[in-house]
């Protein structure tokens, strides 16, 4: 096979197969990045030290640990799933956990007047939340958002292990059918760079546009 | 049963032993990635506008690729240039190197928060460049970053999971062949878990610790 035709040969179910558990995956951490992060700011000391538990544990052992766990222990205790739910589960989880720490800083660093105002102006605690702190907040976290998504994006390259057919499992099995290893990988390397590359600029963009005027 | 105690510490001890494989294979990737990471930084501000680009594009390369690929691609297609390696090494060239992107960028932003009288200083009192370097810039550069560097210390010993990938055998392999040998899988998955929650968690609170002291300093 030419270079080409590997290439077009990975475009199809493995490219597509990558995507999806990104996009997942993404959506996930980031509903539990921002539940999290609200609730390690919660008065409630209890709530506080259930998030506590769940970002230490998952920032505290390894993400592909966590997959196989999800993957080849859950089904002892009789919880089955594919390796896509297991996939998107892990690496949300995984990512949800750092998400809440960038989310929680968020917050926190926008000024404290902000908050004095809009109880002065008698917003309730959820408008205040919604309407004043978090559209401020959210410009002060895009770029560390924007760089966790890559990392996600990258990360789901270890959906391989646990036999999900993405991009690198689709290059081990044409590797093993071929042995044009060089061709293979290198193609393989090309191709993530291609999809990481223009989303690392698209964010920064997406920065600049967005904090146009305001910082 | 779903948890087995005796069984969970009859293989605590193999698992254990593994962890100076997964240890070691930390902080050579470490090193490794610390002196690569000046040397990119270092090289991307050449004013060799050749230098830089190349620099430059082999580091955006690399960080936007996964560390998973670059492992294959060390350990699988390297020998075909004629550079066979063992997998501790291929892991440890491949860790080391996925990670001096990061830490060039850690670098960059230590040296760029020295004040440009600084440099002007060293100019006027006639050091030479390397002078300027090892005793103005980089001293005063480098432990404001260094908790951030501690913490992707911690991340490095995280990913050495993927090193398994390529066939070295360090806690999470070593996990999977008791687990492939007895059809039980939750004790030693677990147990390797837990090995990484009791490293990794302690670390990063001392690094918190050491940032508060850094702060209260600079």
């Amino acid at each position: 096979m030419t270079f080409w035709e590997i290439i077009v040969s990975m475009l199809g179910q493995g490219l597509f197969t990558t995507i999806v558990t990104t996009i997942l995956a993404a959506i996930l951490a980031l509903v539990l990045g921002f539940a999290g992060g609200l609730m390690r700011l919660s008065n409630n000391r209890f709530v506080r030290f259930i998030v506590a538990i769940y970002v230490e544990v998952f920032r505290g052992t390894s993400l592909l640990v966590q997959l196989f766990w999800i993957y080849f222990v859950l089904p002892m205790f009789g919880i089955t799933m594919s390796a896509l739910t297991a996939a998107v589960l892990a690496i949300g989880l995984n990512y949800g956990a750092y998400t809440s720490e960038v989310v929680r800083s968020g917050i926190q660093s926008v000024d404290k007047g902000q908050t004095e105002a809009s109880i002065a102006l008698n917003f309730t605690p959820a408008q205040r939340m919604r309407r004043i702190i978090i559209p401020q907040a959210f410009i002060i976290m895009l770029p560390n958002l924007g760089n966790q998504l890559i990392e996600l994006f990258k990360s789901t390259s270890l959906v391989a292990l646990i036999t999900l057919t993405d991009l690198t499992y689709q290059a081990n099995v044409l590797n093993a059918s071929t042995l044009q290893t060089t061709e293979i990988y290198t193609a393989l390397l090309v191709l993530y760079f291609l999809i990481a590359w223009p989303l690392t600029k698209g964010i920064q963009i997406l920065e600049r546009k967005l904090t146009e005027g305001r910082m | 049963m779903v948890w087995d105690w005796s069984y969970a510490f009859d293989i605590l001890p193999e698992i254990a032993s593994a962890l100076s494989v997964t240890i070691s294979a930390t902080v050579v990737g470490f090193i490794l990635a610390l002196v690569l990471g000046l040397i990119w930084t270092l090289l991307i501000r050449s004013t060799n506008k050749i230098v830089h680009h190349v620099a430059n594009g082999i580091v955006r390369f690399i960080r936007n690729t996964p560390l998973l690929v670059q492992l294959y691609f060390i350990f699988y297609v390297f020998p075909s240039i004629g550079i066979a390696l063992d997998p501790f090494t291929a892991g440890v060239i491949g860790l080391g190197v996925h990670y001096s992107t990061y830490l060039s960028e850690v670098f960059r932003s230590g040296i760029e928060s020295v004040g440009p009288g600084q440099w002007e200083v060293a100019t006027a009192l006639n050091f030479t460049k390397r002078k300027t370097w090892t005793r103005i810039i980089l001293p005063q550069a480098i432990p404001p970053v260094i908790p951030v560097i501690g913490n992707y210390f911690i991340t490095m010993f995280k990913e050495t999971p993927l090193l398994s990938a390529i066939t070295l055998v360090e806690i999470l392999q070593t996990a999977q062949n008791i687990g492939a040998s007895t059809f039980r899988y939750t004790e030693p998955l677990t147990i390797v878990g837990v090995l990484f929650l009791v490293l990794s968690y302690p670390a990063s609170l001392l690094i918190r610790r050491l940032e508060l002291k850094i702060a209260e300093r600079y």
